[in-house]
């Protein structure tokens, strides 16, 4: 059989969502940020939701967020996106808003606004993407950096003593009453993409059910900072940060649940 | 008992070349081209596509979402 009498509109299985843009993003070669970007928009596409939904876009390298998916986009100043989202969501209380994060940008500058907005309970959705370095910038230490980890402005490897000790922004978030599912997933191969999607859909519901706050984490790569080829990457993810930051569920309940387990 | 057969088409000038779904391949179909499209990417390309079964992997962990998939059952 030929390849051309496979390749036909009734064979296809799997291809670009219509809501995502058909511009290249301008993301490095084997960035995180492009398949969660990807999850979000086949998700918005499945669920109809792409008239009510507002994003809002951080300052890192995601801060082009709103050129790829066609959607409502707002941006935000660095760190103040849950502070912005929730001034939308208290004017529109229909729509799906969600707040687009990396670490330095929710970890570091903004833990004021992600801290207080989860624990006012604010119906939105945060995706947060943690790679443990401020990619945009050069490979500066960022607060999710880990122990002994070699960046541009650490480069004998993160010393705890000078440093601190990397943070766990997802745990602390968990503990928050006004949270209703918090989880921490990762996109480095094809079963861990379609879990995270599910988390996300799970997500999604929780928001559009005005349960609270819901908060998925997703570990990602930054191969440009790490220094490594992608796939080099998603082994060194899988190897060092996971022991680190285990995936899985940290809280699934309802805003106000004191009882739910951490 | 019944073949799936599947077929994967790269957009070659949005591939990056960054080789995920080379990794994540089961079936040892995708390789990375030895030439380059306009943007100077080494992008992928099917090298073994009777090995195909058209199971998405490929275009689940693709950043730059340029794969399409196809599959169909052959009798």
């Amino acid at each position: 059989m030929e390849l051309k009498d496979l390749i036909k509109p009734e064979n296809l299985v799997y291809s670009k969502s219509a809501l995502l843009e058909d511009v290249p993003m301008h993301y490095c070669p084997g960035c995180s940020h492009g398949v969660v970007h990807k999850v979000l928009a086949e998700l918005i596409e499945e669920m109809g939701l792409q008239e009510k939904t507002v994003g809002v876009a951080p300052v890192g390298c995601s801060v082009f967020a709103y050129n790829y998916i066609d959607i409502d986009w707002q941006e935000a100043a660095h760190g103040r996106a849950p502070a912005v989202a929730t001034g939308i969501v208290r004017v529109n209380p229909d729509k799906f808003v969600f707040t687009y994060q990396g670490d330095g940008d929710l970890a570091s500058i903004g833990t004021a606004e992600i801290m207080h907005a989860c624990n006012r309970g604010e119906n939105i959705l945060v995706i947060f993407i943690n790679n443990g370095i401020y990619g945009m910038t050069g490979g500066q230490m960022a607060p999710t950096t880990l122990e002994g980890m070699v960046t541009s402005t650490t480069p004998f490897g993160r010393n705890v003593d000078l440093n601190g000790y990397p943070l766990k922004i997802t745990e602390l978030i968990a503990q928050l009453p006004g949270t209703s599912y918090v989880t921490r997933q990762s996109v480095e191969t094809p079963g861990a993409v379609r879990k995270c999607k599910k988390a996300i859909k799970k997500a999604i519901d929780n928001v559009l059910a005005k349960k609270g706050t819901s908060f998925v984490e997703v570990v990602s790569t930054c191969n440009s900072g790490w220094k490594m080829t992608p796939v080099d990457a998603n082994h060194w993810m899988q190897e060092n940060m996971f022991p680190f930051y285990p995936l899985g569920d940290m809280k699934d309940s309802v805003k106000g649940d004191n009882n739910a387990k951490n | 008992m019944a073949k799936v057969r599947g077929a994967v088409v790269v957009d070659n000038e949005e591939c990056k070349g960054c080789g995920l779904c080379v990794e994540a391949c089961p079936h040892d179909v995708l390789r990375l081209n030895r030439e380059v499209n306009s943007r100077g990417y080494h992008y992928s390309y099917m090298e073994n596509p009777g090995n195909c079964i058209g199971c998405s992997n490929c275009g689940v962990v693709c950043p730059d979402t340029c794969i399409t998939i196809y599959r169909m059952k052959v009798e």
